[in-house]
């Protein structure tokens, strides 16, 4: 029987001062992203200084937590022994309709999953944390 | 272009045999012993060392690590440096000493790699963004990485699981010719390599290296110290190096590298196209990095690798380009980030034309590629015995 995720004893994010605002909207359900004033792009993780273009200039906005998954896997044997319950279980590259790319926990509540599959936002709870997950769309 | 690299030659390399656990001996001790080894085929004494290029230490000093090898080592070298590039950084180290000698800093430089493995010493503390936003969600360790580069390869090419899996068969295959190799006596065909249990999808754990403990080192030098040496030198006629990402998320492509424009480069100051060169000795952390490898130099168009194995008669000494005539990381073993030099050391064997037993017959020029973190971290080396 797989065991549910909020059962898991897993690490979770090290949250920094510059990252918690990401980490608290994912609580009340949020997806929130920064955006370059000075060129327009949007940063995925968080920095203070924008990679495309060394603006300081960089806001907090809502995505639209939609996505496309450019990869994905799924994992037999987890880099950390907290996830061997959750065995197997998938993770994939989406990439949000803003640009940028993150890694995610992908739930396909055992559908056929194929690179390209629409997915949206779907936080979630994994062990003791809501973990910005996605879901197939 | 014009090659910078007319100088700087190999004239020495070391290799220890790979363990899977070392009890009681200390990463510098490995380092020294592999270190004196080389200096030792270079026909050079210590006191001829002048420059020094060393791997960061894990689970040893993290700080002033040239110095504290140095001293370790009795060596006062006027050039040194840490190199790391990941997997990359045996190949990164011989241009960086190349260029050194170049430059007029130094005349004899050793690189230098490897690492004890004992589970009890800590590892260095992870602060890196993949902490935070991929740790979370179970994808914890370069394997979902590469899995991940994996599935969108074949996704967009169709490729068949035998296909990468021959490159693990290849490997073990060519392994059988060297003693050294941690499979030597275990050899395994496609059906053997997918009948491995899945590790994280499409990876299967025979397309995934084994860490050993172990050790590479290899001297850099002037021609006229080169003559010391009681094997012939063997030339450095390219290099390129470029660094794109580090976590998976932020790689450009999923299907391709920075070993294509480093490969491209380097070949280009060699004045070569991809079809001179007589072996190729590529990096090989999983079976998905030579797929793309294969494709990333030109060798194929993206998503062919498989039928471009297949034409080139697989990977052994019989094939038309071989390939990882050592067994390859993945026959051989992967000693920390000592595995990317030992794509180095098994190029200068075969350009010296000392491969015992698994010699390729007019070997004159190979390409030698290093790799690092996430597909992120490429350094492309030409190298040749031609004077
Ligand atoms: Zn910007």
């Amino acid at each position: 029987m797989k065991t549910v995720l909020q059962e898991l004893s897993v690490p979770g994010p090290t949250v920094t001062a510059l990252t918690e605002p990401f980490w608290n909207a994912v609580k009340f359900g949020r997806l929130m992203i920064q955006h370059c004033a000075a060129c327009h792009r949007a940063v995925f993780y968080p920095r203070t200084i924008c990679p495309h273009c060394w603006a300081d200039a960089l806001t907090w906005t809502e995505a639209t937590g939609q996505g496309r998954l450019k990869s994905y896997s799924e994992i037999w044997k987890p880099g950390h022994p907290g996830w061997i319950p959750a065995t197997p279980y998938l993770v994939g590259l989406v990439e949000l309709d803003e640009g940028p790319t993150m890694l995610s926990h992908i739930l396909a509540d055992g559908a056929k999953v194929t690179v390209g599959d629409a997915v949206h936002f779907a936080p979630t709870q994994i062990g003791d944390q809501i973990l910005p997950c996605f879901k197939i769309t | 272009m014009k090659a910078l690299w007319s100088e700087a030659v190999i004239s020495g390399i070391g290799e220890l045999k790979p363990e899977r656990k070392t009890d009681g001996i200390n990463t510098m001790d490995l380092l020294m012993r592999v270190s004196a080894e080389a200096a030792q085929d270079a026909g050079i004494e210590v006191g001829e060392i002048d420059g020094l290029l060393v791997g960061p230490q894990v689970g040893e000093t993290p700080q002033h690590v040239p110095a504290t090898v140095a001293e370790y080592f009795g060596m006062q070298p006027t050039m040194s440096n840490v190199v790391d590039l990941g997997g990359a950084s045996g190949p990164g180290m011989i241009w960086r000493a190349a260029a050194a000698i170049q430059m007029g800093m130094c005349e004899t430089v050793l690189c230098v790699l490897g690492n004890h493995r004992n589970p009890v010493l800590p590892r260095s503390h992870n602060r890196n963004p993949a902490r935070e936003f991929d740790t979370p969600f179970g994808a914890s360790g370069a394997n979902t990485s590469y899995a991940l580069l994996m599935q969108a390869h074949m996704s967009q090419y169709g490729c068949a699981a035998e296909d990468y899996a021959a490159i693990a068969a290849g490997a073990r295959a060519n392994a059988q010719l060297n003693p050294l190799a941690i499979f030597h006596g275990k050899p395994v065909d496609v059906e053997g390599v997918l009948a491995s249990p899945m590790v994280t999808s499409p990876l299967h754990l025979l397309e995934i290296v084994m860490p050993v403990a172990g050790g590479e080192a290899v001297i850099v030098t002037t021609p006229g110290k080169a003559r010391k040496s009681a094997h012939r030198p063997v030339r450095l006629l390219g290099a390129g190096e470029k660094i794109t990402h580090r976590a998976v998320s932020q790689a450009p492509s999923l299907t391709s590298g920075p070993l294509k424009p480093s490969i491209a480069r380097a070949l280009q100051q060699a004045a070569m196209d991809v079809s001179d060169i007589r072996f190729l000795s590529l990096y090989d952390c999983y079976t998905i990095m030579v797929a793309a490898t294969i494709e990333d130099a030109g060798l194929c168009k993206p998503g062919d690798f498989g039928q471009w194995l297949s034409a080139n008669g697989g990977m052994g000494l019989g094939a038309r380009q071989p390939i990882n005539t050592h067994g390859g990381q993945l026959g051989f073993g992967q000693p920390d980030l000592a595995g990317g030099m030992t794509h180095v050391v098994e190029a200068v064997r075969q350009l010296r034309g000392t491969a015992n037993g698994r010699q390729i017959e007019d070997c004159e020029t190979a390409l030698v590629t290093g790799n690092g973190a996430t597909m992120s971290e490429a350094v492309a080396l030409i190298l040749g015995s031609v004077s």
